[in-house]
C-alpha cells in the first residue's frame, strides 16, 4: 500500500470536494469539517465521472399523519450526484438512496499534521 | 465500462506518481472532459460504431435556421421573439423539456457551453465531432431536439416551415463539413403532401440516409393520405424512423404528477400507438420492402407487443385482413435502435433480445447529448452477446441497412489500431 500526499486539508473549504487523477487512479476527496472521505471517480452504473458531478442533499417527501403528501423538502444526508445520468450516492455510505447494493468504491483517506494523504492500492 | 481505474501503476518502482486536478462539470466543461471515461473505454475497443440516434440543439443555432424559413410573414415571426429569452418561441415547445437536467444535476442536459474555435468549423460539427470521437463512434446520425414535439404544434403550416428550414440547415451547414455526421431528414407529418415534396428533395443527398416522422403527434400513420409518402420512401430504398418523445401538454400525460412517469411512459406509447396502427392496417403488405426503424423507445415495449397484437389477431384477425402472418412476425423484420437500454434485469433483456431477433434488427444508439444518453458499454458489457452479436448491433447491421461504409481496420478479426481521423475542415 503506497501512500501519497494529495494536497492540504485547508485548501478544500468545508463541504467542498476537489478530484485528483493519481497517475490512473481518479478520486475524489470531500471534505466534512475535519473529516475527509474518499471514493473512486468512477459511477458504478455507466463508468461516469460521479465524483466530478455536484452535490445536492437528498430530497425527502414528507407525509402527515394521514398519509397525504406534504410536499418535498431537502433533507440532511448529501448525496454526490453523476454529471452522466444522475446517479446519487449518499457521501457517507456512498450507496443508491435507492439500492444499497449499488455503491461507490471507497479509497483509504488520511489527514495528519495538516495533509491529505490517500493510501494508493497496491 | 470502467469499474476500476487501472492497479499497480501507482508510484510503483519507487517513482513519485503524476499527481493532476481534475475539474467538477459543469454547463462549460468541454464534451471530451465529460466523456473522458468513454474516450478510455473507446482506446481499448476496436468496434465499428454507428450510432443512429444522436441530437443536434437547433435551437442554439436558431438565428440560422430562422433565415432558412420559406416566406418573409414567418420568417418576421420567428424574428420577432428575439430578445424574449432563450426559447425559440415559434416551436411552441412543451415545458417539460427543461425539466430533462434534474435541475441542475446533469449538466450536459442543460447546455454545451463549451469553447469551440471558430473558423471554418461549425461550432455544432465541432460538438457532434468531440462526442463522436470520445466515444469512438464512427458515423452518428443526428435528429433535432425540441423540435422532437412540433408535431403537436396546432398550426401545421409551422412544422412545415420549420422542419423545411432545419433540413435546408442541415444538409447546408452540418452535413457536408464531416462525411461521418448523416441525417434522417425531418418529415412536416402532418401535411402529408409537404412531406412528400421533402422526400422527393432529399432523396438523392447521400448524407440523408433516410426519413424520419417524430412520434409525438396525434395523427394516425394509417390514413391514406400517407399512401404517396411510403411509396415515395420505398422507392428510394433509405429506411423511414419513427423517433418517439414526450409532451406533457398531451392529456394522457397530464395525469403523471412528476416529469420522471410522463417520461418513460410516453416514448414507449407514442410508438406503440404507431406500430399498432402500421401492423393492423397491413402496411407492411402494401409497403413490403420500406424499411422501418423504430427510435428512442427502449426495447421492453416489443415483446410485449407482440404478444399483445398476436394474442388478439387470432381471436379477431377479420379486423385486420390485410395480415398474412402474425403481428409478431411483422414487428420482428423490422429495426429498433437500443437507447434507453433497459438493463435491470438481464434475463428480461436476454429474452427480449430473442424476441426482437436483435442480432440482426438491432441498431445502436447513444441519444447523445440528452440526460439519459447509452454509451456502447450498454452493448459490450452484455453478459448474454457473443462478440459477432455485438459487432452486427454495434454498428454492421446498420452499416448493412444505410450502405455504409466500414473502415477496414474496423473489420472483423483486425485489430490493428486506427488511424487518427484528421477533421474535414479546420
Amino acid at each position: 500500500m503506497n501512500e501519497v500526499a494529495v494536497g492540504k486539508l485547508a485548501d478544500i473549504a468545508d463541504g467542498d470536494y476537489r478530484i485528483f487523477a493519481v497517475d490512473e487512479l481518479e478520486v475524489g476527496i470531500f471534505r466534512s469539517g475535519d473529516e475527509v472521505l474518499a471514493y473512486e471517480n468512477i459511477c458504478p452504473h455507466a463508468g461516469g465521472p460521479i465524483c466530478q458531478g455536484k452535490i445536492f442533499n437528498r430530497v425527502e417527501e414528507v407525509l402527515t399523519p394521514d398519509k397525504k403528501s406534504g410536499g418535498l423538502r431537502f433533507g440532511k444526508a448529501r448525496h454526490i450526484v453523476c454529471p452522466w445520468h444522475g446517479y446519487e450516492y449518499d457521501l457517507t455510505t456512498g450507496c443508491h438512496p435507492g439500492d444499497p447494493a449499488l455503491r461507490l468504491t471507497s479509497v483509504k483517506v488520511a489527514v495528519r499534521d495538516g495533509q491529505i494523504y490517500l493510501s494508493l492500492p497496491d | 465500462m470502467l469499474t476500476k481505474t487501472p492497479r499497480g501503476k501507482n508510484g510503483r518502482n519507487g517513482k513519485l506518481p503524476h499527481i493532476a486536478e481534475l475539474p467538477k462539470i459543469d454547463t462549460t466543461t468541454d464534451t471530451r472532459d465529460i466523456l473522458a471515461h468513454a474516450a478510455k473505454e473507446a482506446q481499448q475497443d476496436n468496434y465499428f460504431i454507428v450510432d443512429v440516434d444522436a441530437h443536434v440543439t437547433e435551437t442554439a443555432f436558431w438565428g440560422e435556421v430562422i433565415d432558412r424559413m420559406d416566406g418573409d410573414v414567418y420568417k418576421q415571426m420567428a424574428r420577432a421573439f428575439k430578445g424574449r429569452g432563450p426559447a425559440p418561441g415559434l416551436l411552441n415547445s412543451t415545458p417539460g423539456l427543461l425539466y430533462q437536467d434534474v435541475f441542475g444535476r446533469i449538466p450536459h442536459q442543460q447546455r454545451l457551453g463549451e469553447a469551440v474555435p471558430g473558423g471554418r468549423t461549425h461550432a455544432q460539427v465541432t460538438l457532434v465531432q468531440r462526442a463522436m470521437d470520445s466515444m469512438g463512434i464512427d458515423y452518428m446520425v443526428v435528429f433535432p431536439t425540441p423540435m422532437l414535439v412540433l408535431g403537436m404544434h396546432p398550426q401545421v403550416e409551422m412544422e412545415v416551415v420549420i422542419g423545411n428550414a432545419f433540413n435546408k440547415w442541415l444538409t447546408d451547414e452540418i452535413l457536408p463539413q464531416d462525411p461521418r455526421i448523416k441525417a434522417m431528414l425531418y418529415l412536416p407529418f402532418n401535411h402529408p403532401e409537404e412531406s412528400l415534396k421533402a422526400v422527393e428533395a432529399y432523396a438523392d443527398n447521400p448524407s440523408v440516409i433516410g426519413f424520419s416522422v417524430t412520434s409525438t403527434r396525434f395523427r394516425a400513420v394509417n390514413h391514406d393520405s400517407y399512401m404517396p409518402l411510403y411509396s415515395a420512401i420505398q422507392a428510394s430504398g433509405k429506411p423511414l424512423s419513427f423517433h418517439s418523445g414526450f409532451h406533457w401538454g398531451d392529456q394522457s400525460m397530464q395525469q403523471c404528477n412528476r416529469f420522471i412517469s410522463m417520461h418513460a411512459i410516453s416514448f414507449v406509447y407514442y410508438n406503440i400507438i404507431h406500430m399498432t396502427n402500421w401492423i393492423m392496417n397491413g402496411l407492411p403488405e402494401r409497403f413490403p420492402k420500406l424499411k422501418l426503424i423504430w427510435i428512442e423507445s427502449g426495447l421492453a415495449w416489443i415483446p410485449f407487443l407482440m404478444q399483445r397484437l398476436d394474442s388478439e389477431y387470432m381471436m379477431r384477425s377479420s379486423e385486420a385482413p390485410l395480415l398474412k402472418r402474425r403481428p409478431s412476425e411483422y414487428m420482428a423484420e423490422m429495426y429498433y435502435s437500443s437507447q434507453p437500454l433497459e438493463r435491470s434485469n438481464l434475463d428480461l433483456t436476454a429474452a427480449t433480445f430473442r424476441a426482437m431477433k436483435a442480432e440482426t434488427q438491432l441498431l445502436f444508439s447513444s441519444d447523445w447529448p440528452h440526460w439519459d444518453f447509452d454509451l456502447p458499454n450498454s452493448i459490450t458489457t452484455l453478459p448474454f452477446l457473443d462478440d459477432q452479436a455485438k459487432r452486427n448491433i454495434l454498428g454492421l447491421n446498420a452499416a448493412r441497412l444505410f450502405n455504409l461504409e466500414v473502415p477496414e481496420h474496423k473489420m472483423v478479426g483486425d485489430k490493428k489500431a486506427p488511424a487518427a481521423r484528421e477533421p474535414v475542415t479546420a
